[in-house]
């Protein structure tokens, strides 16, 4: 037994690595196919650079739901809690940096509006929480209600137009790129990606999301407080989703009410996919990770054909999500029927 | 040909790799209750769909009133007259008592469409079989599971049955149910209708049946007449291991209390509820269910809050507002219902083992310590002899004796005083019964006290050094196990005498 087998990873140490093995033969098998296919625009330095400015933003948003999702929960609100985090920040720095002012002077109000855009998200996360951990509202319905009242506020302070004239700053800031090459939305990825990681597989915390995850009555039972986990992982999934939202405010270099609708599915598709039971308890931050390139670079292979219109990305996501459930079912049932051979 | 109305000869099944059955013969006369015995995953749940067509045997035959198979559909078998009540009693619980009787017919007859008239007649005649009262127009599902199960055995009577297999019927019953069901079931066997019942509780087996067989590890162990059995020879049948009976006693005179109780009471659930209990000690509390005696124990875990009253904890007055005040106080809990409430079913052993005291194995900002998690999890493997090979795998994969050593495990990792367990060897089969009881007599020695809530007779006379009978809410009668037969514990709890 190495040191990080058991307790760290929830199930059996098998199985999880045989799922971020089949994602990582997944991934391969997509970077080649697209490298073929498009070998000319594929799996360049430019290509790449643009893959990191794309998948940041919601694979941030997908962590978050990820956690959720191993409480046995899901986080629906995580697009509306970005947008009016966003907006929040967008109409701070709108209304109170003076028109023409230097750089310097701008920097206190950057940051300003950051610490509003996350407390923003915790709060949004911290109301989600609340309706599923104290008034016991299912996740799936408790997010939905969010979602849809984030999104309307976010509507009704902005009238649903765009909040454009940002200071300029904001949006050199954001679209930082280290070693000319590294966007710092990528490094903030990585950072969370690495964290949250962490705290799955190294934390209290995190042992106690996949414990209340698999039996929420047994947790109670054990003395593990669900309501305060609960809040705390809901509110993490808004603190995330703000990140997300100011983001995509810095790539825009504006706020809208109505920006990334289609990642909410997509997150779904990406914990699914990843390896996050939908009914709770397992899955990690490895398989996600992987779950997430695997998209992006389907994504933008197919982007390089013409004659896949855009209208068709629907179909292909539900399709594949369709699909991932399907066979995760099928792999589930076969790898606890060999567990039960092999401890016999 | 001989007067058997079953007659299964060499039966052989495997599961994958898993030999379930290995040669198995079973043998019922007309008119006979028989019983078959033995622990879990000896084989008799295997044996008993071979029985009536649901697994196809590898090897062997079949033969019902003297006709051969070496296999049987399970329309085939119903057919020929067996029927199968199994333990969920495969009801439907939505609809009526009368749809419930009647369906079965109905689709036996292939009809379409169902008629409420002839529905009613069938319903009626059903129950009135075995004297069975009950609103026909009832839901089942408010039934209660005795009434349930008395359903289920009507419907098997409509089918013409021969042979009736019970698998495990008294699992969630009282005395006083599973005493009008052998009732039931003797009547059916004055009508020359042959019984299989299947249990692994020795004092049932002796009441209703007149002989037995025991399997274990998928093969015939023993067989023969209930009269020539006693209660050691049957433990060593099912276990192939030898036992003593042994009643406990504290090691040395019992000191100051360590749980002192004080005229607790929760409206609906409990009266007036004082005692005190001493390092050493167990105490048993029996009773019926609805007795009071899981909101009484849940109480001193933290779960529910009484309305008045105290508890003091080492001597010292204890709030116990929620399950972690009650951790920390020093109390652990074994819950009645192990899969639901105790354990994590895919989550991996050691999980399972530390759940409880995590705080006690993370450091700074809850990071755990790797090396104390692993640690504290072979020292309870090894301490409690936990079988498994790898505490990576998940808890799932043990057996039940193992997993409710699992569930106590973790609470022996923390600073226990008090150890309450409530229905600790529920479904649990008696080899490991044995190895719980001598650990929690273990535990005690040791200057733990020991709340045990069992419904389990025997149990709580082996276990407890001081017993008390709870009825509506309240503490009825103090016995002294040395000095208390089961029938008079019995009688008391059940509030007959």
């Amino acid at each position: 037994m190495t040191a990080i087998t058991a307790a760290a990873g929830g199930r059996a140490r098998r199985s999880r690595d045989e799922n971020v093995i089949r994602l990582l033969g997944l991934l391969v098998f997509v970077f080649v196919l697209m490298t073929i296919l498009r070998p000319a625009q594929f799996a360049t330095l430019a290509d790449f650079n643009s893959m990191m400015r794309q998948f940041p933003e919601y694979g941030i948003m997908a962590i978050g739901m990820s956690l959720t999702m191993i409480t046995g929960g899901i986080d629906l609100g995580v697009v509306g809690a970005a947008n009016l985090s966003a907006i929040v920040a967008a109409k701070f720095l709108v209304a109170a940096v003076p028109p023409g002012a230097p750089p310097q002077q701008v920097v206190p109000y950057l940051v300003a509006a950051v610490g509003l855009a996350l407390a923003t998200g915790l709060a949004c996360g911290a109301f989600a929480g609340i309706l599923i951990a104290r008034f016991n509202i299912p996740a799936i319905l408790a997010t939905l209600g969010t979602q849809q009242l984030y999104t309307g506020i976010a509507i009704g302070i902005t009238s649903g137009r765009p909040q454009s004239h940002l200071p300029l700053l904001y949006s050199k800031v954001g679209n930082t790129e280290f070693l000319n090459f590294f966007p710092l939305s990528f490094i903030l990825f990585v950072a969370i990606a690495v964290a949250a990681g962490f705290m799955l597989s190294r934390t209290r915390f995190g042992t106690s999301l996949y414990m209340i995850g698999t039996n929420a009555q047994a947790a109670s039972y054990a003395g593990l407080t669900n309501a305060s986990i609960l809040l705390r992982t809901y509110m993490i999934s808004g603190f995330l989703s703000s990140v997300a939202g100011l983001i995509m405010m810095a790539r825009a270099n504006s706020a809208k009410a109505e920006y990334g609708v289609p990642y909410t599915l997509q997150c779904v598709l990406i914990a699914v996919l990843g390896g996050i039971d939908p009914y709770g308890g397992s899955g990690n931050i490895a398989g996600v990770t992987l779950a997430i390139l695997i998209l992006q670079f389907l994504s933008s292979g197919l982007n390089m054909f013409n004659n896949v219109s855009n209208f068709y990305r629907d179909v292909i996501w539900g399709g594949v999500l369709l699909l991932v459930l399907v066979v995760n079912r099928f792999l589930s049932r076969r790898s606890e029927r060999r567990a039960v051979l092999k401890a016999s | 040909m001989s007067d058997n109305v079953l007659k299964v000869e060499g039966v052989a099944k495997a599961f994958g790799g898993v030999q379930a059955l290995k040669g198995v013969s079973l043998e019922i006369e007309k008119g006979e209750i028989h019983c078959l015995a033995g622990e879990n995953g000896c084989g008799k749940s295997t044996l008993i769909k071979v029985i009536s067509g649901v697994h196809e045997p590898d090897a062997g035959t079949i033969e019902i009133e003297g006709r051969r198979f070496a296999r049987l559909a399970p329309m085939q078998a119903i057919a020929l007259g067996v029927q199968v009540i199994y333990q969920d009693f495969s009801v439907f619980p939505n609809l009526s008592v009368m749809e419930n009787l009647a369906l079965n017919m109905e689709v036996m007859d292939h009809r379409v469409f169902m008629n409420y008239r002839r529905a009613k007649a069938i319903a009626a005649h059903a129950v009135s079989q075995i004297g069975f009262d009950v609103d026909l127009d009832e839901r089942v599902e408010t039934l209660a599971v005795a009434d349930r199960q008395l359903i289920a055995i009507c419907r098997a009577l409509l089918q013409n049955s021969k042979l009736i297999i019970m698998d495990e019927p008294t699992a969630a019953l009282t005395k006083r149910e599973v005493k009008a069901l052998f009732g039931v079931i003797k009547d059916l066997q004055s009508r020359g209708i042959s019984i299989l019942f299947v249990s692994h509780k020795l004092d049932e087996v002796f009441e209703i049946s007149e002989r037995f067989t025991i399997l274990r590890g998928g093969e015939n162990v023993a067989s023969g007449s209930t009269r020539e059995l006693d209660r050691r020879a049957f433990a060593l049948y099912m276990t192939g291991r030898e036992f003593a009976d042994a009643s406990y006693r504290p090691a040395a005179a019992p000191g100051p209390p360590v749980l002192s109780v004080r005229n607790l009471t929760r409206r609906g659930a409990y009266t007036n509820i004082s005692f005190d209990l001493a390092p050493g000690e167990i105490l048993g509390i029996t009773g019926l269910l609805g007795s009071g005696r899981t909101e009484l124990v849940e109480t001193i875990f933290g779960v529910v809050q009484p309305d008045s009253g105290s508890i003091e904890i080492g001597g010292k007055p204890a709030r116990l507002r929620s399950v972690r005040a009650a951790i920390r106080a020093g109390v652990g809990y074994v819950p009645s219902d192990r899969l639901t409430e105790g354990l994590f079913l895919p989550q991996t052993i050691e999980r399972n083992l530390v759940v409880a005291v995590l705080e006690r194995l993370s450091g700074w900002l809850g990071v755990l310590r790797r090396q104390a998690v692993v640690e504290t999890t072979e020292r309870w493997i090894a301490d409690l002899s936990i079988a498994t090979k790898d505490p990576s795998l998940p808890v799932r994969t043990l057996s039940g004796g193992n997993q409710q050593k699992v569930v106590l495990a973790r609470w022996l990792a923390n600073d226990l005083k008090v150890l309450i367990l409530n229905g600790p060897t529920m479904g649990v089969d008696i080899g490991s019964k044995y190895d719980i009881h001598a650990l929690i007599r273990g535990l005690a020695e040791h200057g733990l006290a020991v709340v045990i809530v069992s419904d389990d007779l025997p149990e709580v006379l082996a276990c407890a050094s001081r017993i008390v009978v709870m009825q509506n809410g309240a503490f009825v009668q103090e016995l002294d196990p040395a000095s208390t037969t089961e029938t008079k514990l019995g009688e008391l709890s059940t509030g007959v005498a």
